[in-house]
C-alpha cells in the first residue's frame, strides 16, 4: 500500500508538471482580446484564436512576434520562454490591446 | 448649443456628445455611388436612387462630377453579405448608368478583404468596367499580404510616394490621395505620418487658395469615435495645412456608413461600403459587420436619408432613399 501511495504520488508530480506550463486559449472576439490580460508560467504556449468576421493580428509592442492575418477561425500560437510582460496589439485595430505576464 | 467647437473640442465627436452630435444627422447605407458635383466651386454629394439616378436638378446640372466608391472587401464571404462581388456589380452598374458619364472615380480603399492576389484581380476585373479612371487609397484590408501592401503597391503605387500617397488635378480641382493604413501604434488611432505631412505642406505650396481640394482617404481624418479607433490621431495637422483653401472636401471610407460634418470651409464625408454595413459609431459591442436578413440586405442598404445643414453653409448636401 505505501509503494502504491508512493507511485501515486510519483505519478501526480509527474502529471503536475505540464499543468504548470499547459497551453492557453485566448479568443479574439469582437474586437477584444479574452482575457485581455494573463498571467501564465515559463514555457506556456499561448494560442490566439480569432471569432470575429474580420481579420485581425496579434503583434508584440516590440515585435517579438507577430501574427500575419488571421481570419476568421485562423489562430497564431506563441510560446513564451523568457519570464517577463508582453504587450501586444492588433496592428490592423490599434485600439485592441492586451497583455501576458510570464512569471519565472 | 456650441456651434462653433474649439480645436480642443474637435477630437470629441461621439454618441457621448450630444451637442456635438445634433451636428450631424447620419444614417448607414451602401449599395450604390455617391454622386459629387462641383457647384460654384464647391462640391456636393448627391446619393444616387437604386436606378443609378439623381433626381436633384443642381447635380444634373454641374458641368463636372465624379464618383467615389468604397470597402468592396472582395474575398469577404461572411454572412453580413456572402457575395460582395455582386453588390461591388451593382455599384459600378449604376455608375455606368449616370446621365453624364463622371470624370474620375475614386476608391476610398479595401478594395479586397485580405490582400490575396486573386482578390485583387477579381476587385480588377469588375472595376475596369468603371467608366472613368479609377484613383485609389488603400484600407488596411488591402496591407494585409505577406509583404505588407506591396500587392497594392505594385498594382496601385506607380507613380505615388512613401506608402502610395499623391497628388493630381482634374477640372481644376486639386485631388490629394492620403495614406493612413500603415504603421499602426498600439492604442493609437490611424496616422499619416511625418514624411507624408510634409510632403503635403509641399504639395500644397503650388496650390493658390482659390482652387477647391479634394482629399481622399480610407479611415476618416477627423475623429469619429475613438474607442474603435475611427480616426487619424495626426489628421489634425493635415487639416490644419488646409484650412486656408475655400473649399476643402475630405472624402473617406472605413466605416461603411455616411457621416458628415462641415468645419469652416471643411467639408469632412464618410462615403458607405459596396459589401457590408457597420453599426453606427458606439451602437454595437464592437465595429464589426452588421448582419442584416438575408432578403433585406438592398432594402436595408438602401433606406438613406442623410443631410447635413450647418447655418447658412450651401454645403454638402445628400438626400436620398436607394430603394
Amino acid at each position: 500500500m505505501k509503494r502504491l501511495l508512493h507511485g501515486l504520488a510519483l505519478i501526480c508530480l509527474t502529471v503536475s508538471i505540464p499543468v504548470w506550463a499547459q497551453d492557453v486559449k485566448i479568443d479574439i472576439k469582437e474586437f477584444m482580446f479574452g482575457p485581455k490580460d494573463l498571467t501564465v508560467a515559463l514555457g506556456t504556449k499561448v494560442t490566439w484564436v480569432n471569432d470575429d468576421q474580420i481579420p485581425h493580428t496579434v503583434a508584440e509592442t516590440h515585435k517579438l512576434f507577430r501574427s500575419g492575418a488571421l481570419d476568421t477561425n485562423d489562430s497564431f500560437s506563441y510560446e513564451f520562454t523568457t519570464a517577463g510582460t508582453y504587450e501586444y496589439f492588433c496592428a490592423l485595430h490599434p485600439q485592441m490591446i492586451g497583455k501576458i505576464i510570464v512569471t519565472p | 448649443m456650441d456651434l462653433h467647437p474649439t480645436p480642443h473640442d474637435k477630437r470629441t465627436d461621439g454618441p457621448l456628445d450630444p451637442d456635438r452630435r445634433t451636428l450631424l444627422k447620419c444614417s448607414a447605407w451602401a449599395g450604390a455611388g455617391v454622386l459629387w458635383a462641383l457647384s460654384g466651386g464647391i462640391p456636393r454629394a448627391f446619393a444616387l436612387d437604386q436606378n443609378g439616378q439623381t433626381s436633384d436638378p443642381a447635380a444634373l446640372a454641374a458641368n463636372f462630377h465624379f464618383v467615389q466608391i468604397s470597402d468592396s472587401h472582395i474575398g469577404f464571404n461572411k454572412e453580413a453579405n456572402p457575395e460582395p462581388v455582386k453588390t461591388l456589380q451593382v455599384a459600378i452598374d449604376k455608375v455606368i448608368a449616370l446621365p453624364k458619364r463622371p470624370a474620375l472615380i475614386l476608391h476610398t480603399g479595401d478594395i479586397t478583404h485580405l490582400s490575396k492576389a486573386e482578390e485583387f484581380d477579381t476587385a480588377a476585373q469588375l472595376l475596369k468596367a468603371l467608366p472613368a479612371t479609377v484613383h485609389y487609397v488603400p484600407g488596411e484590408h488591402d496591407t494585409l499580404d505577406e509583404g505588407g501592401g506591396q500587392l497594392y503597391l505594385q498594382r496601385y503605387g506607380k507613380g505615388t510616394k512613401g506608402n502610395g500617397w499623391y497628388s493630381f488635378d482634374d477640372h481644376g480641382v486639386h485631388f490629394i490621395a492620403l495614406v493612413n493604413v500603415f504603421n499602426f501604434q498600439a492604442g493609437h488611432e490611424a496616422n499619416l505620418g511625418a514624411e507624408q505631412i510634409a510632403w503635403l505642406a509641399d504639395d500644397l505650396r503650388a496650390v493658390t487658395t482659390s482652387t477647391p481640394i479634394v482629399v481622399f482617404t480610407h479611415i476618416p481624418l477627423w475623429t469619429i469615435y475613438q474607442p474603435w479607433g475611427w480616426g487619424t490621431e495626426d489628421g489634425d495637422q493635415a487639416i490644419a495645412l488646409l484650412r486656408k483653401y475655400g473649399s476643402v472636401t475630405v472624402l473617406n471610407g472605413h466605416i461603411h456608413q455616411v457621416i458628415q460634418k462641415v468645419e469652416g470651409n471643411i467639408t469632412f464625408h464618410t462615403a458607405r461600403g459596396t459589401a457590408y454595413p457597420q453599426p453606427a459609431p458606439g451602437a454595437a459591442p464592437s465595429p464589426g459587420p452588421m448582419t442584416v436578413a438575408a432578403d433585406q440586405l438592398r432594402n436595408y442598404l438602401g433606406i438613406t436619408d442623410v443631410r447635413a445643414t450647418q447655418g447658412d453653409h450651401p454645403l454638402a448636401l445628400i438626400d436620398s432613399t436607394l430603394i
